[in-house]
């Protein structure tokens, strides 16, 4: 199995369906980290087959947001001196702050420039979340 | 409490409070005199981004007759905002000028927004296609003036009733009440939406295409207007536009205490005819519409009429 070095501090993004890695790798903009990132698809895990992970060396601020919203089973590791000492799970959150923007272009948001957009999940399945000025429902 | 809260949406407000705002607006309506002086000394800053002058006078009008006064503008281009302002500077300094504001938007949710801004009360006037909450308590306070209560009420909308924002505020408004019931009149190119109907009891509405269907059965008629730009075809229009004008003959079928309702401007949806039969509202709605907006003005800015 490829391998890549195990970390000493940073974080582990794990039991990411496999094939969503790269979404989130993209909407978590970690592309233009200045940390060590790796981004390892397919890799072979007994609970669901095969899996994406994503390893991050040092901390950074991660969404857990957009993760949430894209990927709401994953599991993010924190790791310490080579061990985890924190698991967190991610659920699809309830209500959001400045991670999505809103694709009604008769919506206010599109012309002023608003921080922090709160928009309220009204779909779970479909992962819909209304925005908060003109109430339509949008998706990440 | 009312005082220096906004009013984004007809939602904001519950039954009791919309109970209180028409109770005052009804006794506006009965002694106007009495209240001539109750907002000397306080300005109102009226915010039209767009023209909409029928609006707009009855907010000013509201204004001017609780003994207040107004500053603000009429469109977008004689004012800052034509410089690229944005809407919280422009609230903000409106602020350090008006005790309350009403404020007109093509973008949805720009009220909202002012109002985040604001620490005194902002009032939707009307924001793209989004909201209306004033012409929603103007149909209200007609109903309550001319029906006595909302309780088990038929009331029919006839016309557009896929685009037109007045008629879904207004079923929303009505379906808080007990034992209403709505009958949508419309051609099926221009029916009620599915997520309207959606928070309707399955028992509590009736769809038809016929208007002399249902008119016998009803206690209100709301009709608005059928905008020929909705229709495919110029013959598709002309055919359904006929049905769907109210006419003395078919008002013939209608209850003697029924009212006709409409949200003016009319086009032809109403013939003239019907103006002078005493079931014919729409022109008192307009005038209803400045007394629940002098009202609205006293609620939020907390004034009372002295004892
Ligand atoms: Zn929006």
């Amino acid at each position: 199995m490829l391998n890549v070095n195990i970390i000493k501090k940073g974080i582990v993004i794990d039991h990411i369906k496999a094939g969503s890695g790269y979404k989130i790798f993209k909407e978590l903009k970690l592309h233009r980290a200045e940390h060590s990132v790796a981004l390892l698809k397919n890799v072979m895990s007994d609970k669901m087959n095969s899996k994406d992970l994503i390893k991050i060396e040092n901390e950074i601020d991660l969404n857990l947001d957009i993760l949430g919203i894209i990927a709401p089973d994953t599991t993010v590791n924190i790791i310490e001196e080579g061990n985890i000492v924190r698991k967190i799970a991610v659920p699809l959150p309830d209500k959001v702050k400045g991670t999505l923007s809103c694709k009604n272009p008769a919506c206010v948001s599109t012309i002023e420039n608003i921080e922090n957009v709160e928009f309220t999940l009204v779909d779970s399945g479909n992962k819909k979340y209304k925005c908060e000025f003109c109430d339509s429902w949008t998706t990440l | 409490m009312l005082k220096g809260r906004s009013l984004i949406e007809p939602g904001d407000l519950s039954l009791e409070e919309l109970q209180e705002i028409f109770e005052l607006s009804e006794e506006i309506v009965e002694t106007p005199a009495a209240f001539k002086e109750v907002c000397k000394g306080k300005i109102l800053g009226s915010l039209f981004y767009e023209p909409s002058t029928r609006t707009r006078l009855s907010f000013e009008a509201a204004m001017y007759r609780l003994g207040g006064q107004v500053i603000g503008f009429s469109e977008a281009s004689s004012s800052s905002v034509s410089k690229g302002e944005s809407i919280g500077d422009t609230i903000k300094t409106i602020g350090c000028y008006a005790d309350i504001a009403v404020m007109r938007h093509p973008k949805e949710g720009a009220p909202k927004l002012a109002s985040k801004y604001a620490n005194f009360p902002v009032i939707n006037a009307g924001d793209g296609g989004h909201q209306h909450p004033t012409q929603t308590l103007t149909d209200l306070l007609t109903i309550y003036l001319l029906k006595n209560n909302f309780l088990n009420l038929k009331i029919g909308l006839c016309g557009d009733l896929k685009f037109g924002r007045t008629v879904h505020s207004l079923v929303k408004a009505m379906s808080r009440y007990h034992g209403v019931e709505f009958y949508f009149i419309s051609p099926p190119e221009l029916l009620i939406p599915e997520y309207i109907k959606a928070e309707l009891e399955q028992k509590s509405y009736f769809e038809t295409t016929e208007l002399t269907e249902v008119l016998p059965e009803l206690d209100i008629l709301y009709m608005t207007r059928v905008q020929r730009e909705r229709f495919i075809s110029e013959e598709e229009y002309l055919r359904l536009r006929d049905s769907y004008i109210l006419d003395k003959k078919k008002l013939n079928k209608a209850k003697k205490e029924m009212i006709v309702m409409h949200p003016l401007p009319r086009v032809s949806e109403i013939s003239e005819e019907v103006d002078a039969d005493p079931r014919a509202v729409y022109f008192d709605q307009a005038r209803y519409g400045m007394f629940v907006r002098m009202a609205l003005i006293m609620k939020l800015l907390g004034v009372e009429i002295d004892a």
